[in-house]
């Protein structure tokens, strides 16, 4: 479907069957794509689903495994982002990527300002062309001041003044709307329009779908590193492109236990951190899985980091069974019962190049030593207990922790958890990164801990596990809880509604 | 300005100033006049104090000539930190040229000293591009592999030189004038030392290449997006570098007359300060070679205002200390005031 019958013009930018894998994992296994000219063409999937990797390829970022990159029908190999902007490609990126001390002006011009005869920068030439595209594009920066401190809305706006003046062919869009305000999406679209009524071939790439509907005039669905369908805007319907990007069996890889859910443990209220997050309420019961569900970005991660303490927070309240739990403090909150499994496991979970055991070992240091001295018996025998437990497979309580697989690093940090015997269990995407076998295994594990009590909030961006393991759904869409979904209720399409559809307010 | 028939089209800038005076080159241009005026204190102070500091034909060569060769090390340190590097063996570059300077003087009777210059240059400029290659390619921080260099390049120095001595008899007449002699009363080390000044501040600021420096420093990562040849920039930003310290050894011969193997020790962290208290950052994309040269007059003139205004010894180095310090903090608090400012307009517009 994404090759053109022969004879037709050909795409300003093709796709076919683009592969790319690092080590063991497959990050694109077959990506196509046809962009033409004078046509804004949508991208959608699920977190994960590759987009970001095919548009790194586009980019010469990444080099494609296998497949073909056509450029006006000629096959292309960017080695670089300079090849790749050399023949016309302009990718903006979902955090755009200016220099902050640098001027506007010089953000725009970078490496191509225009010289005199002697390779003077001619600043007034420079400056006089920033005005003119700024003009052009119907908005108000000031030129001069420096990159810094623009919203991510202006610095977008930069992005496309730069791609404008490289007289992009292709121009790339991932995301570019996730930060902005209604006013700036308008205005984003409108220079968007004026750019494809120009002849240029634009991707947008886009979770919410009113904005694909209303921009986009093609839209192709991505899922899991693979291309599913193209199709005109005008030919389906958003009911239909979810079930596309979706498109799996939920129920049967996790076995979620039934459990009784018991008393309020957690109650967090009305927490706020300007820019970040805003008015977060809920409760978590005992023997309760609760899930955080929403799109990369949501404000997820600095919710829970806030909860636990490691973030500061301007307003809002935490306690635990009733005791409030101090701002800033990971160490009252630890005394409090609570454990943070973070994201990141091998920068924020574990400490690579130390033992097994001692990472097991790790938060509970203080009760296992005697007189300040930590001897390496007592270090081994409570690791022994938790790795057994867990059923962390390493040749050695000495080996190091970085040489385990993912699942198995996984285990040890919540083996190092489970040892401080929390009351709040939070987890932030537990399984990301882990094979499948040791996935269920990590499912089990969570939903046993929660048969014997145990508090849980689960930050999961995989629909799947999200559905499968949380007795309830909690869905937040840029700083905010857009949703609150009992198990019952959840479905795929429920959750992706509400993690990309503005204000659909808690039942 | 002469700028100021354009009009201002932020709305939210200030009305009284024209888009040019605002921004990036007034803030830092506020920095380097700041320094500037803590020189011109110092020297008034001190020259109330004892007038002969100024107001002598000695006292005003030596305030002249005694920071020219910290000058152009300080403007070579400034490209690199510019860059988000730092170049720690400077002082061991400068020692090592320094003493090959006197070597080629002994070695090769007669030769000529434009040879001797440009064989300084380069061989600065090739123990430069030793650390921008190390330092592009190993992907090792610049912190660590200068540091290895200091000591490796001083090590060379020891065994080539052991406990020899070039004295200012080895060297000819002409040369050793060079160091102390006068252009309309100003040292010629002085006038070498600006016109390179000079030299690489229009290079930094009106050239692509240039700009280049400043663009790495400020995002390396958006650099490499940008399709910017980062590692060729390193290099450059070492070689100058290396070759700047290099000019500066063999002035050392000249200025000093007498070089041994540890000449030149501890020049890196004073050329360091000197960028900083310059309000070159030291993480990057900021400041200019101008603040590092005026950063440089600053350190070399108080030490010797110091025991001029009775301070004691002890004190002295603790005074160059907290200036360097005082310098870092200031940027921390301006950096993070900025930053402020950017969060409270964010939430505004939301």
């Amino acid at each position: 479907m994404s090759i053109p019958p022969p004879g037709s013009d050909s795409p300003a930018l093709e796709l076919r069957e683009v592969a790319k894998s690092f080590g063991a994992v497959v990050a694109l296994s077959s990506g196509s794509l046809a962009l033409r000219k004078n046509s804004i063409h949508a991208l959608v999937g699920e977190n994960g689903a590759g987009k970001s990797t095919l548009v790194k390829i586009i980019a010469g970022l990444y080099q494609r495994d296998s497949g073909d990159l056509l450029l006006e029908g000629d096959s292309v190999d960017f080695k670089s982002t300079a090849e790749s902007k050399g023949a016309g490609i302009a990718v903006i990126y979902q955090e755009p990527t200016l220099f902050p001390d640098l001027s506007v002006t010089e953000n725009i011009f970078m490496g191509r300002q225009p010289t005199n005869r002697f390779g003077r920068i001619d600043r007034k030439a420079m400056r006089a062309e920033a005005v003119g595209l700024f003009e052009r594009l119907g908005v108000r920066i000031d030129p001069d001041r420096p990159a810094e401190g623009l919203s991510i809305a202006d610095q977008q706006i930069i992005e496309i003044a730069k791609a404008i003046s490289l007289d992009a062919k292709v121009l790339v869009m991932d995301e570019p709307t996730a930060a902005l305000s209604g006013v700036e999406v308008d205005r984003l679209f409108a220079v968007a329009r004026s750019l494809r009524d120009e002849g240029r071939a634009l991707l947008f790439i886009s979770h919410r779908f009113d904005e694909v509907f209303d921009l986009c005039d093609t839209i192709t669905v991505m899922r899991d590193g693979a291309y599913i369908s193209t199709d005109p805007t005008t030919a389906v319907t958003v009911d239909e492109i979810v079930r596309r990007m979706v498109g799996r069996d939920v129920t049967e890889l996790f076995p979620k236990q039934e459990t009784t859910i018991g008393p309020t443990v957690l109650e967090v209220r009305g927490l706020t951190q300007p820019g970040v997050f805003h008015d977060i309420s809920f409760d978590l019961h005992s023997g309760e899985i609760l899930g955080l569900a929403g799109l990369v970005g949501a404000g997820r991660s600095e919710v829970v980091r806030a909860v636990f303490g490691v973030d500061r927070y301007q307003s809002g309240s935490v306690s635990i069974k009733g005791r409030p739990v101090p701002p800033n403090s990971p160490t009252a909150a630890m005394n409090l019962g609570i454990a943070l499994v973070p994201e990141d496991r091998r920068k924020q979970g574990l400490v690579l190049e130390s033992s097994v055991a001692r990472n097991t070992t790790m938060a509970i240091r203080r009760q296992l030593s005697k007189l300040g001295i930590l001897t390496s018996g007592a270090e081994n025998g409570s690791a022994r207990i938790w790795d057994s437990r867990l059923e962390v497979k390493t040749n050695a309580l000495d080996t190091e922790a970085g040489t385990l697989s993912g699942g198995n690093q996984q285990k040890v940090v919540l083996a190092k958890w489970l040892a401080t015997n929390p009351t709040v269990l939070i987890i932030d995407e537990p399984t990301r990164g882990i094979d499948v076998g040791t996935k269920s295994e990590v499912h089990r594990l969570l939903s046993e801990l929660a048969g014997q009590g145990m508090a849980i909030l689960m930050i999961s961006s995989e629909l799947p596990e999200v559905l499968g393991m949380a007795d309830r759904v909690l869905v937040m869409r840029e700083g905010r809880i857009t949703a609150e979904i009992p198990r019952e209720d959840a479905t795929a399409e429920s959750v992706m509604f509400a993690a990309t559809h503005a204000e659909e307010h808690v039942s | 300005m002469s700028t100021a028939t354009l009009t201002p089209r932020n709305q939210d800038a200030p009305k009284q100033s024209s888009p040019f005076v605002r921004g990036l080159g007034h803030f830092f241009k506020a920095r380097e006049t700041g320094i500037l005026i803590a020189v011109l204190l110092v020297i008034v102070v001190t020259t109330v104090k004892n007038p002969s500091f100024v107001f002598s034909s000695d006292g005003w060569r030596d305030l002249l000539l005694t920071p020219s060769i910290l000058v152009l090390v300080a403007v070579g340190q400034a490209i690199v930190i510019i860059t988000k590097s730092v170049d720690l063996s400077v002082g061991s570059v400068l020692g090592l040229t320094a003493y090959l300077t006197g070597r080629l003087f002994i070695d090769i009777p007669g030769i000529p000293m434009i040879v001797v210059f440009l064989a300084g240059i380069v061989f600065g400029g090739l123990l430069g591009l030793i650390n921008g290659a190390l330092v592009a390619f190993a992907k090792v921080p610049a912190m660590v592999i200068t540091l290895g260099t200091l000591y490796a390049y001083r090590g060379i120095n020891v065994v080539w030189a052991g406990s020899d001595r070039i004295n200012a008899s080895d060297m000819p007449k002409d040369f050793l004038a060079l160091g102390t002699g006068q252009f309309l009363s100003i040292p010629l080390l002085t006038i070498i030392a600006l016109v390179v000044l000079v030299a690489a501040a229009w290079y930094m600021k009106n050239t692509r290449g240039g700009r280049e420096f400043y663009a790495i420093g400020s995002d390396p990562a958006a650099a490499g997006l940008y399709g910017l040849r980062v590692v060729r920039r390193l290099l450059i930003a070492f070689v100058a570098s290396g070759a700047l310290a290099g000019l500066a050894g063999v002035l050392y011969a000249a200025r000093y007359g007498t070089v041994n193997s540890q000449a030149g020790t501890g020049w890196e962290l004073d050329a360091v300060g000197a960028a900083v208290i310059g309000g070159v950052a030291i993480v990057g994309g900021s400041g200019t070679v101008w603040g590092a040269a005026i950063g440089a007059v600053l350190l070399l003139t108080i030490n010797r205002a110091l025991p001029i205004l009775g301070v004691p010894d002890f004190w002295q180095r603790a005074v160059v200390g907290a200036l360097i310090i005082g310098a870092i903090v200031l940027d921390r608090v301006l950096a993070l005031r900025q930053s402020r400012k950017l969060l409270e307009s964010r939430e505004e517009t939301k």
